[in-house]
């Protein structure tokens, strides 16, 4: 018995040595990916997209993600985990602008990478680089298709905004405000309330139109909750009358825009963000050159109700790049 | 001419009397309270909007509050055990999730409801088990079910939400128009529950063990009142009640969404409280809870009606919970 558990015992070292000697020849860089929360399909599609593109560059992805979407304190001791493990780079998606700094200033100092990824981090030094979607940018195209889809009819807007206190919450609501022309506390607001899931933005729309019916224009912040304002509006017999836009690019956002149950969305495209952060950490690994600054990975409005002047593909595109 | 000086120690004495008695009261009609601050409220938002007293809006709160009024049900039911449901909303999600993926897979929507509701009773039994057979504090049991079932939830699901098409799912959603004003077989259903368990509770045996066990488990043991069992019954029947609210949580919006329902406990909590049922067992009644899912839900609507931040909403809500606890409290030391 004694001898049988000392030879197992001796079994796991000889396999913690093999895999261990496996590592050590194996030269594939060590990417850390550090997420918000795998409770939103855009950060599971950006790790399996990066976990896909590390694969043809000859990376390895060390994946840890947040408990929740704000789980700061999850983001940083997984970024100090990577900086003691000796990763090349390090791509975060910041789950607060602030709260990550030190440890990445810690990871920084050890010589590895830091780029943050779908959201800024302020200052924008703190990190070597940033690869986003333009929230801001992508509020505006939300907001210039949905004054254009009133045409003459006088605005009388509502507004479905994410988590309260989170930055792109902020950017595509003022980005939205922005592209339609309108101030912060414009007359033309009738109603808005922040969210955190569709039965919230349900409850939220039905409460609006309860309160004014003559709402004619929805801003919403993701795609669920325009699919929402389309049932409510149906169920009031509005539908078709009340121009309703989103961001975001899920593949069910885009099938509501080729259903005609929403207006409008803006696509952002994760696997992007995820390709453009791994490239950058391997050819820092192989060449030593750091990106910096902030690149935008792009955002495309997607409508098949569309308006001269404003760009935009259509559905059929939509599905093609949904995430 | 004779001055009588003032006494402020009889005064203050009638005053103490006089709020004794009122105290005395409040227990013997626990649901005057409850009620009182709904009529309040109900008055209040009238004047701020005029659109608030319509038939049309008073059905729309009604679908408003069938989920929360449902699972708080059920809430009710473990807090008169003097216990606590953290999960009950893990629970529910799961289930819809369960539901939608076997419809879109080709399972007939009937079967696919029962496996989920099948599913949540055999969670919340579990944790009744838990509970009673390893005396494990409910809280925490609660907690671990809560946690492991969210990230269940996720799992199963992807991550994403499951739309699904009308149907069987869907029903409680369906309903029809009466003089315009739309009515859910939703309500009904939440109306129902909420008098077969007043009689439940009120009139039958079971009932009177649900409380006793709540109020002492040694003296109720004594008395010859399984307490293992009855407890074990009463997780597996919260349960059941929180299948039908994930039937109703897909009939009023036809997609099982993972991120759904991540603060109802804490809701199902407050609506237990506000209707008036002792935070620490064994007092209380369940159409208390429907009144304080009402006021929880008169809160929001007549909030955005008149035009207010939704901060507000929970600033009110946080203020009625402390007010009411100490109602309680208040009432049980002056009738003891």
């Amino acid at each position: 018995m004694r001898l049988k558990f000392n030879a197992s015992s001796l079994a796991l070292v000889a396999i913690a040595m093999l895999s261990t000697s496996a590592f050590a020849a194996d030269d594939a860089v060590k990417i850390g990916l550090v997420t918000r929360t795998d409770s939103n399909p855009f950060f599971v599609k950006l790790r399996e997209d990066a976990q896909a593109y590390a694969k043809t560059a000859g990376a390895e992805i060390v994946a840890i993600t947040g408990k929740t979407h704000d789980d700061a304190a999850g983001q940083v001791a997984a970024i100090e985990d990577l900086t003691a493990l000796g990763v090349k780079g390090i791509l975060v998606t910041p789950s607060d602008a602030e709260a990550l700094n030190d440890a990445i200033a810690k990871a920084r100092a050890a010589g590895i990478l830091v780029i943050a990824l779908d959201g800024r981090v302020s200052p924008d030094s703190a990190v070597d680089a940033t690869f986003a979607t333009d929230n801001l940018q992508a509020g505006v195209l939300q907001g210039q298709w949905v004054r254009a889809a009133l045409g003459d009819t006088a605005p009388r807007v509502a507004l479905v905004d994410g988590t309260r206190g989170t930055v792109s919450t902020r950017e595509r609501h003022d980005g939205f405000l922005k592209g339609f022309g309108l101030q912060e506390g414009a007359p033309e607001i009738i109603a808005q309330q922040n969210i955190s899931n569709q039965a919230e933005a349900q409850t939220a729309l039905e409460n609006f139109f309860q309160k004014d019916p003559t709402i004619n224009a929805v801003y919403t912040v993701y795609e669920p909750a325009a699919v929402s304002a389309h049932a409510v509006t149906s169920a009031l017999g509005l539908a078709g009358k009340v121009a309703i836009g989103s961001i975001d690019g899920s593949c069910d956002g885009i099938k509501a825009v080729a259903d005609g149950q929403v207006g409008a969305t803006v696509v952002q495209f994760p696997g992007k963000m995820a390709e453009l952060g791994v490239q950058a950490i391997v050819d820092y690994a192989k060449t030593g050159t750091k990106p910096s600054g902030f690149i935008d990975s792009g955002a495309v409005l997607v409508t098949d109700k569309p308006f001269e002047g404003i760009a935009s593909q259509n559905s059929a595109w939509g599905l093609k790049n949904c995430w | 001419m004779l001055v009588v000086p003032a006494r402020p120690d009889v005064a203050a004495k009638a005053d103490e009397s006089r709020l004794a008695a009122w105290g005395k009261s409040l227990r013997g009609h626990p649901l005057v309270g409850p009620a009182l601050a709904l009529l309040l409220l109900i008055i209040v938002f009238s004047f701020a909007s005029d659109r608030f007293l319509t038939a049309t809006n008073v059905s729309l709160v009604l679908q408003q509050t069938l989920v929360l009024g449902m699972l708080a049900l059920g809430q009710t039911l473990i807090i008169l055990t003097a216990g606590v449901d953290l999960a009950l909303g893990a629970i529910t999600v799961l289930a819809t999730i369960l539901a939608a993926k076997l419809a879109v897979g080709g399972v007939p929507e009937e079967l696919a409801l029962l496996l989920a509701v099948t599913l949540a009773i055999t969670a919340s039994t579990l944790n009744g088990w838990l509970v009673a057979k390893v005396r494990l504090p409910p809280f925490i049991v609660t907690l671990g079910a809560f946690t492991v079932l969210t990230a269940v939830s996720y799992l199963l699901s992807g991550s994403r939400s499951q739309t699904i098409p009308k149907g069987f799912l869907t029903l409680l959603g369906q309903g029809v128009s009466i003089g315009g004003v739309f009515v859910s077989w939703g309500i009904p259903t939440l109306l129902a529950a909420y008098a077969l368990f007043a009689h439940i509770l009120g009139n039958t045996a079971w009932g009177k063990h649900i409380y006793a066990v709540g109020d002492n488990p040694d003296a109720a043991r004594v008395a010859g009142v399984r307490v293992e069992r009855t407890l074990i019954g009463v997780y597996a029947v919260a349960g059941l009640l929180y299948g039908v609210g994930a039937w109703l949580s897909l009939g009023r919006i036809p997609s099982a969404d993972p991120n759904a329902m991540a603060n109802i406990a804490l809701q199902s909590i407050t609506a237990v409280v506000l209707g008036g049922t002792s935070f620490f067992g064994g007092r209380g009644k369940v159409l208390g809870t429907l009144i304080g899912a009402l006021i929880v839900g008169v809160l929001r609507n007549g909030l955005t009606l008149a035009g207010i931040d939704s901060l507000f909403q929970d600033i009110i809500t946080g203020i009625l919970i402390v007010a009411t606890v100490s109602l309680d409290q208040y009432s049980r030391r002056r009738s003891t």
